[in-house]
């Protein structure tokens, strides 16, 4: 690791003055993407600012058919939450498979979604959901905030402070491990809204990053049940295909766990 | 003899402070004025080295010195050496390509060390390290084995045309190709033994001490056998005199062969040491590991196998491509051939066997020993190919076995090795029983129903162990004999010190060394300690790997227990005024049989020091030493039985039920033997189903680090079943085999039998990741 200035901010406000001086500063919450990153060498801030004990960036909200999970909550502490259980089964569910303990104790959702790493579990969620993201200056819709791989509609500085999920009629999440890194080789997260439109995303599969799959949303609208999606194909184009999955493998899994996170939508 | 000898569930002695955090590495050692090193790395698989530039390094704060490769040539550092001599078919000698520790001309493979930055921080050193400029002409890399050997291929060595380390044959070519003549069926199958990286907990590390007013170096280092790296650190590389270095190598968290091998990283410290006249300590990380440890397996084979109208084996021929990666490593060249084509006849009757091994190098990390190193490459292969046979012949997989399997003992195979006990049908039978293999065809009728693929697939393997007869590897080339020594030291109060030449680096010696002495002498194991890891202490040894320790490091011992109890039995006659014959050592006391005379052991210890009233002549003192060779390798041996499930939609490979079924000989301590089936087995299904090492066509590392390479995790793995059946040893005193490698030996073959049994496709390739298992489901 390069010689850095670390900060331990105590406010959003802060945070974002504290940024404001570096010349090359980077936010910090779990640290499970910066900190191997930095200890590779492979990046060099001159300030690195914590964001992880900033009280106001903690804990669950459920109000009504609004989900709030603070930028800063630990995957574990997700997993754990009972209004995460009663609200969004699918989310907890999700922060279950997500990486393994060591992560889950240190993750946070900011963090994923922040860094946005075409094969982490959490973007899915947001996009398959509709969900907002909470900044220190603004709102920004789940459709509009991810941008392609690492990166995102955030600008310089700004700082995540929540997502908001509206709780969905029905909700499912399957993902094929990465055998090595447990990232998602593919996961898929298919979701039904109160309002009864359906919203699939999938993510580990697309060169682009995380993905809607409009031609599972259009069967699964049709008719939701995994058999409906037996007729649909999904083309290997754009797809990642690497030592663990080729984009015809990862195709395939678009569909199947789409078919899983269905039959197991509740 | 008691709650703790020999076959006791002993808990292990080491795992206090081991799980205390009180474990003492090489790295938790710092010496006073110590250095760091860092060393500077070649990013191209191969090219020549026009120019190191240190001017801005040595400038930076903290350095203490930048070394280079042509320092190392002008101070007559040797080359690294392979200590095996294997010779080809034309009786030419194996072609060795020069190997300096920092390589001052060409690169071979990434990751090859050029330059080292010696400073004051480990930091300060890889700051240095980024610094310093080497200028590169990139050359024309190739990494693929069969790209390597074809002409025109870019050549690594001027002293290996065409890439070739050796060509070599073993057994009777004529007999074989008769044998394929009157064949009724010939099997036929091509596999591929997957690179993998050893990937010990501990990465490897050095602390190297030079004293320049004794001219005496100190090597701390990560070594699965110090006195074999001291022995070629002073005959092969020049760096110090054996009298003038002591190496120790203190806790070392895993080996798995791995860290026999002498590496330039610790070549290097000792010497850097001399130069900047301070400690020098060199830590690797896990990238530098996957870089630079010595990679093991690597092989592709085509085999045949004729079979006659009974459907008993005829003949063998195997034709085997070895990668040797960018150099020839310590004991490279024995893997692929001696520990590898001698085991080709597996547990079965083979009247005649031929196999071709062809070393290649390619632009990779070399490629040496690793858990089980040959065994498992032979044992695969073997019960691929019968698994195959009993397809295409259609006879259960299991009865084709009991058709061929060796019955008679002692049993001389065409490749060398004679078998002297074992009772493969009793192995099988047991693994049979516990895994309901007649139940088999129900559940999978079952499973299909639920939509799930289900396999079952046996392997039954055997091994050459307890390495080795000094005199009959001596006679293939081995450049040490394989002996071990050992030394018993009663002290005057009559507490016991084991010095031993073997090395523990989670094998628990601590424990099971012990146990032998509870079992003669009859005393606690808290009043006996297992000294070893240091050639000061130790007089002399051989190390741990080839599951040795037991076989060849514990006979050593009792060796040296029979001569210490046979002195102190004549102490204990004396004092109790006894014929010497009449002595029967029992609960720590030295009896006189059939009375209550007795004399306890602290009190003929001390007879023996005070030495005011010793038998006649008799030299005071209870210390006796001893060396041990043994005369035969030991074959371990046993069935493993794998049920699983694939899953058609993601072919992902679940387990159901995994049994092994192992012949070890006698168990000192079950516990203990569970622990190294379990962690053998692991590394076996990681390579079958997880790991692989790969290059790209330039000899980029795609797999270096754990986001890539893909290392079996707890939940990756099922619960074990284990059980022994046991045939002992005759050919050492204890009866033992070891039993340190057959889970990585056998598991392999039986999880691809089984999942080529689930999916009715038989041309898998490992790992069977579930991409690669899909898309056998799904080809045409």
């Amino acid at each position: 690791m390069y010689q850095t200035t670390y900060h331990r901010a105590s406010s959003v406000d802060e945070a974002a003055s504290l940024f404001a001086k570096g010349s090359d500063a980077k936010f910090l919450a779990g640290g499970q993407t910066l900190l191997p990153v930095m200890k590779q060498r492979l990046a060099s801030p001159s300030d690195v600012i914590d964001l992880g004990r900033i009280k106001e960036l903690q804990g669950v909200e459920l109000s009504g058919d609004l989900l709030t999970i603070k930028a800063a909550t630990t995957y574990y502490d997700i997993m754990q939450n009972p209004d995460v259980k009663k609200a969004i089964p699918a989310i907890s569910y999700l922060t279950s498979v997500l990486g393994d303990p060591a992560v889950r104790y240190r993750g946070t959702i900011g963090g994923s979604i922040a860094n946005n790493d075409p094969a982490a579990d959490f973007p899915a969620a947001l996009l398959a959901l509709g969900a907002t993201v909470k900044t220190n200056k603004r709102s920004i819709s789940a459709d509009d905030f991810f941008k392609g791989l690492f990166t995102t509609a955030l600008e310089d500085g700004e700082i995540i402070t929540a997502v908001s999920f509206p709780v969905p009629a029905k909700a499912g999440y399957e993902k094929m491990r990465h055998p090595a890194s447990r990232f998602a080789l593919t996961g898929v997260f298919v979701a039904q809204t109160k309002s009864g439109e359906v919203r699939v995303a999938a993510t580990g599969a697309s060169q682009s990053g995380v993905m809607r799959v409009p031609a599972i949303e259009a069967a699964l609208k049709a008719n939701w049940s995994p058999s409906a999606i037996d007729s649909v194909t999904i083309s290997a184009n754009g797809l990642l295909a690497d030592i663990h999955g080729t984009a015809e493998y990862r195709a395939n899994l678009v569909k199947v766990m789409a078919q899983r996170a269905v039959a197991s939508a509740r | 003899m008691g709650v703790e000898g020999i076959g006791a569930r002993v808990v292990r002695k080491e795992d206090k402070r081991f799980i205390t955090g009180k474990g003492r590495y090489v790295d938790d050692i710092k010496l006073t004025g110590m250095t760091h090193a860092y060393f500077v790395r070649s990013p191209h698989a191969h090219a020549k080295v026009k120019k190191i530039d240190s001017s801005a390094a040595l400038k930076m704060p903290g350095v203490v010195a930048v070394l280079t490769g042509q320092q190392l040539v002008d101070d007559k550092v040797g080359n690294l050496i392979c200590g095996w001599a294997i010779t080809s078919k034309d009786g030419s000698p194996m072609k060795m390509g020069a190997w300096p520790a920092m390589a001052p001309e060409t690169v071979r493979f990434v990751g090859q060390a050029v330059a080292v930055v010696i400073a004051e921080s480990k930091n300060l050193a890889r700051d240095a390290a980024e610094a310093v400029v080497v200028d590169y002409e990139e050359l024309p890399a190739v990494a693929d084995m069969q790209a390597a050997i074809k002409p025109g291929a870019p050549q690594l060595h001027p002293e290996a045309p065409g890439n070739q380390v050796y060509d070599w044959v073993i057994g009777d070519e004529s007999a074989t190709d008769a044998a394929f003549a009157k064949a009724a069926n010939v099997v036929k199958l091509d596999v591929t033994n997957n690179r993998l990286a050893p990937n010990a907990m501990e990465p490897r590390a050095a602390i190297a001490d030079y004293d320049p007013a004794e001219e005496h170096f100190t090597l701390y280092t990560t070594s699965q056998n110090p006195h074999v790296a001291r022995l070629v650190l002073s005959a092969f590389y020049n760096i110090a005199p054996e009298h003038k270095l002591r190496v120790i190598a203190p806790d070392v968290g895993g080996g798995f062969g791995s860290k026999i091998f002498i590496y330039p990283e610790e070549m290097v410290a000792l010497w850097a040491s001399k130069k900047v006249e301070r400690p020098v300590k060199w830590t690797g990380d896990r990238s530098e590991a996957f870089l630079t440890d010595a990679h093991g397996r690597d092989h592709t084979t085509h085999a045949e196998m004729a079979f006659d109208a009974n459907n008993k084996i005829t003949g063998l021929k195997v034709k085997t491509y070895a990668n040797f990666g960018a150099y020839m490593s310590l004991f490279s060249s024995s893997v692929p051939t001696y520990l590898y084509a001698t085991l080709l006849s597996g547990q079965y009757n083979i009247p005649a066997i031929h196999a071709e091994v062809i070393g290649v190098y390619t632009n990779t990390t070399p490629v040496d020993a690793y858990r089980g190193a040959g065994r498992p490459e032979a044992s695969y292969l073997i019960e691929r190919l019968m698994e195959t046979a009993a397809r295409q012949l259609n006879v259960d997989p299991a009865q084709l076995r009991r058709t061929n399997f060796i019955t008679q003992f002692p049993h001389q195979t065409p490749v060398i090795m004679a078998y002297d006990t074992g009772d493969f049908n009793a192995s099988l039978d047991a693994a049979m029983k516990a895994i309901d293999y007649a139940g088999f065809p129900a559940r999978k009728a079952k499973a299909k129903a639920d939509g799930k693929l289900r396999g079952i697939g046996v392997s039954c393997y055997i091994e050459a162990c307890g390495i080795a007869p000094s005199k009959a590897v001596g006679s293939l080339g081995a450049g040490v004999g394989l002996w071990e020594s050992a030394e018993v030291r009663v002290n005057p109060v009559g507490t016991i010190e084991i010095l031993t030449g073997s090395h523990s680096h989670g094998q628990g010696h601590e424990t099971t060394f012990c146990q032998l002495v509870a079992e003669r002498l009859g005393i606690p194991i808290s009043q006996v300690s297992i000294v070893h890891g240091d050639t000061d202490k130790v007089q002399f040894g051989m190390g741990t790997y080839g599951s040795r320790s037991a076989a060849v490091g514990l006979t050593a011992i009792l060796k040296a227990m029979e001569k210490m109890e046979s002195k102190a039995k004549k102490i204990a006659a004396h004092a109790l005024e006894a014929s010497e014959a009449d002595i029967v050592i029992e609960n720590g006391e030295f009896k006189v049989t059939g009375t209550d005379k007795a004399i306890a052991l602290p009190m003929v210890a001390l007879a023996a020091y005070t030495a005011h009233n010793l038998p006649e002549g008799m030299e005071p003192g209870l210390k006796e030493s001893a060396f041990y060779d043994p005369t035969n390798f030991t074959f371990p041996a046993g069935a493993y039985i794998c049920e699983l499930e694939v899953d058609p939609g993601t072919g992902k490979t679940s387990f159901i039920n995994f049994v092994a079924a192992d012949d070890f000989g006698r168990l000192i301590n079950p516990m203990i033997v569970e622990g190294q089936v379990h962690g053998g087995l692991a590394q076996g299904i990681g390579q079958a189903l997880l790991e692989h090492a790969i290059y790209d066509a330039n000899g980029q590392p795609v797999t270096a680090s754990f986001m890539d390479y893909a290392m079996p995790r707890a939940d990756d793995l099922p619960s074990f079943n284990l059980s022994h059946t046991t045939t002992l040893c005759p050919g050492n005193p204890l009866g033992i085999k070891g039993c340190g490698e057959a889970g990585a030996i056998g598991a392999s073959a039986a999880v691809i039998n089984a999942i080529t049994d689930a999916i009715g496709k038989n041309n898998l390739e490992m790992p069977a990741t579930p991409d690669r298992v899909w898309r056998t489901i799904h080809a045409a």
